[in-house]
């Protein structure tokens, strides 16, 4: 069988890298597959225009092909991720007046740390409730999203309660700088290129990379509908074959120039290939000036295992929407969002070239709080709820 | 016409024009359509929302009982986030069609369209909205096809009459001729007269 054509949504971000180079490097050409990439402006879009069959094959929110498939925050629409594309790649930004009060408030601790940082931002937020000032407004990129979890977790570890004492607003990633320089938010969470875009501007500075909250958090998906992957077991497993060696041809340092350039055109990500580069070397300017911090792990495309959809990693997404009472907790659900994730097909496409997690795959590595167990979420989530320590 | 309340389940007509409808779309012309329509319609509380700063502020000063947004609008995420239970939601806010109705979703989707509406109004009695939404799209998107078709027309006989007049002094031929040269070159060449006219005016430049 050869020659299948697949319309696949995406939405123009560094961490649909793996899919462009599949269908611009001759990757999917090789495994019989012709790839129609379709950019897309918003998730709800992708969402919609895959759940009811537009698409074959989307680049999705990790979170929201969960959610499609547990019924929540819209239609159910059962899917399965047989690849995650991409995991990390975000980082916490906040205005220059934010980012002095935070300092402030850390009393001479390194606000780099974000046990630090969240403690700080608890103090702020006293303060600001005591001299009745506005709540601090913070924008992430969608409900369902690694962003708006990351944000929550960190808030939470400074005993800051996201819902009551921050306003947390879903704002387009292209509006997320104009927001900051007119001051309609304090801070942001989002991925490349927004955050130094912002810095470059001057009206923002660096605070976290996401790998300061997570080492490793599953990020955007592959996903398809449970139903169309049923009697095409072998597309399914061409198209995982197809990213995986997009991914390791992304990964060879050689290739850097050649894959920045495919990502750049204007009709797939459409962004200077220089913003393209940093992202994948993880180097990002912090802070005005010649401020630079580098971490390997700030976006991994098929690196460390992360391409594998780990059923730990649903059980962990699943928590998230239980901790801020997006779903109900219960073994059901919990049972759907793990059957989205679908490492046997990964298995299955790659055979002995499958990457296990190089980190252990039951652990998210959050900066604190208690290890997550995917059998035991109720437990998670009780251990998470015990007061802060040191505050 | 019956009252509406601040919450709870609504006791609307099919066709209430009380209704408050909320268009969110950057295209002026497309907004107007939209609204003429839904006004033709007997929905006399329609307001278009053109600036998507603060948008969530902005509809929750309307406090509209339909959102439609079109689809080309990168802060249609910014409406999922209505459908969250949280403090900083007032209303919920639901998907206009249900699991029931995957060809209503079909057909907005194809045509460029969303609409959401607040919890407790059953979707049968907007029905209406939702088509006539999806209607004007649909036509607005013929229309603006048909305005493209005739502005490259336009610019196509115009390439062609300069082509023409150059032909005309070059070659000292009449206007038929030239015409005719003109269309026997494009199908020998399997090209459309506006190529080769183009051709021609690009090489005069060249030349003078």
């Amino acid at each position: 069988m050869s020659g299948d054509s697949l319309r696949i949504g995406f939405i123009p971000l560094a961490d649909a890298a793996a899919l462009i180079i599949a269908a611009d490097k001759g990757f999917a050409a090789k495994a019989g597959l012709s790839l129609d990439l379709v950019r897309e402006v918003s998730w709800s879009n992708v969402r919609d225009k895959l759940n009811i069959g537009l698409f074959d094959a989307a680049h999705l929110l990790a979170p929201v092909a969960i959610a499609s498939s547990l019924g929540i925050g819209h239609l159910k629409m059962p899917l399965l991720v047989p690849f995650v594309l991409g995991a990390n790649g975000n980082a916490i930004t906040v205005s220059p007046a934010l980012h002095s009060a935070l300092i402030l408030a850390a009393d001479g601790g390194d606000v780099s740390d974000p046990k630090i940082s969240a403690r700080a931002l608890a103090r702020v937020v006293g303060e600001r409730r005591r001299r009745g000032a506005d709540p601090l407004t913070f924008g992430m990129t969608f409900p369902f999203s690694c962003h708006n979890y990351l944000l929550r977790f960190w808030m939470a570890a400074g005993g800051v309660d996201p819902d009551e004492d921050i306003r947390l607003v879903v704002l387009p990633p292209p509006y997320m700088v104009d927001s900051l320089s007119s001051r309609q938010v304090d801070g942001f969470c989002v991925g490349a290129p927004w955050n130094s875009v912002a810095v470059d501007l001057g009206i923002g500075q660096v605070l976290h990379f996401g790998t300061d909250i997570f080492a490793k958090a599953p990020e955007k998906v592959l996903a398809v509908r449970a139903a169309w992957s049923a009697n095409r077991d072998d597309v399914v497993r061409r198209l995982v074959g197809a990213l995986h060696n997009a991914a390791d041809f992304i990964n060879d340092p050689d290739n850097l120039d050649e894959v920045v350039a495919l990502l750049a055109a204007p009709q797939r990500i459409g962004v200077a290939p220089e913003i393209i580069a940093r992202t994948f070397e993880g180097r990002l300017r912090v802070a005005p000036g010649n401020s630079f911090r580098s971490d390997p792990d700030y976006i991994l495309i098929g690196r460390k295992g992360a391409a594998r959809p780990e059923l730990a990693d649903a059980a962990w997404l699943y928590a998230q929407m239980v901790r801020w009472d997006q779903a109900p907790l219960s073994a059901e659900l919990l049972a759907a969002a793990k059957a989205c994730f679908r490492p046997d097909l990964y298995d299955l496409a790659l055979g002995s070239a499958a990457k296990s997690s190089a980190v252990p795959a039951n652990d998210i590595g959050a900066f604190t709080g208690p290890r997550f167990d995917g059998d035991d979420v109720a437990g998670y989530l009780a251990a998470l709820k015990m007061p802060v320590k040191n505050q | 016409m019956p009252k509406i309340a601040s919450g709870g389940l609504r006791t609307l007509s099919p066709m209430d024009p009380a209704l408050n409808i909320v268009i969110v779309d950057e295209n002026p012309v497309r907004a107007a359509i939209l609204a003429d329509g839904l006004r033709e319609a007997g929905y006399t509380r329609v307001t278009r929302i053109e600036e998507t700063t603060n948008l969530l502020a902005r509809i929750y000063s309307l406090d509209p009982d339909v959102i439609v947004i079109d689809l080309e609008n990168p802060s249609r995420d910014v409406l999922a986030q209505m459908f969250q239970v949280s403090r900083a939601v007032k209303r919920p806010i639901a998907m206009f069609v249900d699991q029931s109705d995957a060809a209503a979703i079909e057909a907005a989707v194809d045509a460029g369209v969303s609409a959401y509406i607040v919890d407790g109004l059953k979707k049968e009695r907007i029905k209406g909205i939702l088509d006539l939404c999806i209607s004007r799209f649909n036509a607005f998107a013929r229309l603006s096809s048909e305005l493209e078709r005739a502005q490259t027309a336009l610019s196509e006989r115009k390439v062609i009459d300069r082509a023409k007049g150059i032909l005309m002094k070059i070659k000292n031929v009449s206007e038929a001729d030239a015409y005719a040269l003109l269309r026997k070159t494009a199908m020998n060449e399997n090209k459309k007269i506006a190529e080769v006219a183009q051709s021609v005016v690009t090489a005069a430049e060249l030349l003078k």
